[in-house]
């Protein structure tokens, strides 16, 4: 087991490491952020060389690069070049913390909303409200973010005047942000638990259980869902991925000023030491949700161990 | 999300059904072909029309609307009411009304038109980026697959590179370097799903390469190149058909939103997510502008999800994505 931790977590360092490599190197490819501004002529020769000292971008690409790591051992991350000199670890930090103010209730919401549709989806296959169940689920991953955010906001604010549709002030500025994020999360939790769901009602010992005379309730879930849920452990790893990817829709229609919204922001400014770090993060943070799931998986199911 | 709904899929169905998912016994697609043989046999023997009237109603219906939108955007200069790209500020944020079906945008132009216009922006580079990277991820599926050895070990690792990175990210990067311009976006989605389509296809390789027809063929002497186009590429037909129809939705989605974003396709060029991206800031004096193409985006993705299921079932592939 601890061999098995020990391989995943050298492969999921590994990777962060080659994202890293390629993301400095790609940035690095195009000339300085600056080159805008000088061949408008904003910028004298002197001030542009001042500048990329300043950003430490005189220097041989690859000495930058050891920098870099250097720096990054030492929790520096560079400076932004859009809003001068401040530190990208620090933006990220305050981006981060909004961020997770928004998935802290989309994770339970999911999961709270998203199981129960599924056994239900699961247990009433061929009645109404287990289609409704699941034509409630396929609403939510058929619709993509940025249109349940628009149609949320249509409604919502612009028709009924209920809830503010950019910002972070009050509370009310949560609901849409979150309802937005949850509705795929729901969805994709709501149909893996029903497929396994179903996958595990066909099989022998829940027939025998129940043809042995057992309360239906406890087939359905003790011996049911119990063993239903283990696959659905393997979505949350990409439930994760997938709330930072979908942060960063969200909170760009909201306006909503966390993790997404900050990366999208200095990709449209080119602002790269951001960018880098902003995707060196996303990288961590989804390589090490998957490194987990694949832990407690294995933990769970000992089959997966000998493969890897 | 386009990676969440996709990737999401993949990794729930591809690592819980197969524990020993690693060399493609997961795709049993040469293995579940006896069980279903008579069925398709029957199937076979009806005529066209007795076909098409025995489709479930949910798959009859998305085909009409399928065609139906494949006719709008192949003939958009016949089929759309007026010029997308001619501004009128004399007709700014029109309701609809008979002159114009779904009223005007904020500078006049024609939203019916203008949506049919993106609608064919949006599939076209859609297909582009299905056919790409379909391209790609079989060439080095079957390398992989075939060759073995170093070569595998190395795809392999970029497989599950790709996998590990959410695909936006490297549309991300790819954009802040090379900037936001529509040949940018083109070119990033041609790239975007190959890693896909390579696992899946290297998996199917390792256990075509097994069949009876293909050792005799190595064992005959055929060269790797010719063992590749005419024995292994045949038997990949099915699956791969299946894995376009299920990522083109996904690529769709992609595009759309990246050019809501406006990191895609950029103005005056009409795409799906563009427009709903300039919509959003119209919504109180003319909602159409937005809710129109994302009324069509909806509708195509639910279309493409029942096809993709229709054809799936009809194929007989189990599919892990």
């Amino acid at each position: 087991m601890l061999q098995f931790i020990m391989r995943r977590g050298l492969k999921a360092f590994a990777t962060m490491f080659l994202v890293l490599t390629v993301v400095f190197f790609f940035t690095r490819l195009t000339g300085n952020p600056f080159e805008r501004e000088s061949m408008m002529g904003n910028l004298t020769p002197e001030m542009l060389q001042e500048l990329q000292a300043y950003y430490g971008l005189d220097k041989p690409v690859w000495v930058q690069y050891v920098h870099y790591l250097d720096g990054l051992m030492r929790g520096y991350a560079g400076r932004s070049v859009h809003r001068v000199g401040q530190l990208v670890t620090e933006a990220y930090g305050l981006a981060l913390m909004k961020t997770g103010k928004l998935a802290i209730w989309c994770v339970p919401l999911g999961l709270i909303v998203g199981i129960p549709l599924g056994i239900v989806g699961a247990l009433r296959k061929d009645r109404a409200i287990g289609q409704a169940a699941m034509a409630a689920a396929f609403v939510g991953y058929a619709f993509p973010n940025f249109i349940v955010a628009i149609g949320l906001i249509l409604i919502f604010s612009f028709t009924l005047g209920w809830l503010p549709s950019m910002g972070d002030a009050t509370a009310a500025h949560y609901i849409m942000p979150i309802l937005t994020l949850s509705a795929a999360q729901i969805a994709s939790i709501a149909r893996s638990t029903r497929s396994s769901m179903l996958d595990v009602l066909s099989q022998d010992y829940i027939r025998t259980a129940r043809g042995k005379g057992m309360p239906r309730r406890t087939v359905t879930f003790k011996h049911a869902l119990r063993n239903a849920l283990i696959p659905v452990v393997t979505i949350f790893g990409t439930q994760v991925a997938s709330l930072l990817t979908g942060s960063m829709i969200v909170e760009t229609i909201f306006a909503w000023p966390g993790f997404g919204h900050l990366l999208i922001t200095s990709v449209q400014r080119r602002d790269y030491a951001v960018v880098q770090f902003g995707v060196l993060i996303t990288a961590a943070i989804v390589v090490t949700s998957n490194l987990l799931v694949d832990i407690a998986y294995s933990l769970i199911d000992p089959r997966i161990r000998s493969e890897a | 999300m386009a990676s969440q709904q996709t990737e999401g899929e993949s990794r729930d169905q591809g690592e819980r059904a197969t524990p020993d998912n690693g060399h493609g016994a997961d795709l049993p697609f040469a293995a579940d072909q006896g069980g279903m043989a008579p069925a398709r046999a029957r199937v076979a023997k009806k005529s066209f029309a007795a076909k098409v009237a025995d489709l479930r109603p949910s798959v009859k219906l998305c085909l009409g609307v399928v065609i139906v939108l494949t006719f709008a955007t192949m003939f958009a200069e016949w089929v759309a009411p007026h010029d997308p790209y001619q501004p009128n500020l004399m007709q700014r944020n029109r309701p609809p009304s008979a002159h114009h079906l779904l009223g005007t945008d904020q500078v006049g132009r024609d939203i019916l038109s203008r949506t049919i216009y993106a609608l064919r922006t949006s599939v076209g580079i859609a297909l582009i980026g299905v056919f790409c990277g379909t391209f790609i991820g079989t060439t080095l599926g079957i390398a992989a697959g075939l060759l073995g050895g170093w070569t595998d070990r190395i795809i392999s690792g970029v497989i599950d590179f790709f996998y590990a990175v959410p695909t936006i990210l490297i549309m991300l990067v790819g954009i802040s370097v090379l900037g936001t311009k529509t040949w940018v976006l083109i070119l990033l989605i041609s790239f975007a799903r190959w890693y896909s389509t390579a696992r899946l296809v290297r998996g199917q390789v390792f256990s075509l390469r097994e069949l009876p027809s293909v050792e005799a063929a190595i064992g005959l002497g055929s060269t790797r190149r010719r063992v590749a186009v005419k024995h292994i590429l045949p038997n990949l037909t099915s699956i791969i058909v299946v894995d376009m129809t299920l990522k083109a939705p996904a690529i769709l989605l992609l595009e759309s939103t990246l050019s809501f974003l406006g990191l895609g396709v950029q103005p005056p060029l009409a795409s799906l997510g563009a427009m709903v991206g300039a919509g959003r800031d119209y919504l109180i004096s003319a909602p159409l502008v937005a809710l129109s193409p994302a009324l069509v985006i909806v509708t195509i993705f639910v279309c493409f999800q029942v096809l993709g299921d229709w054809v799936r079932d009809v194929s007989d592939v189990r599919h892990s994505d």
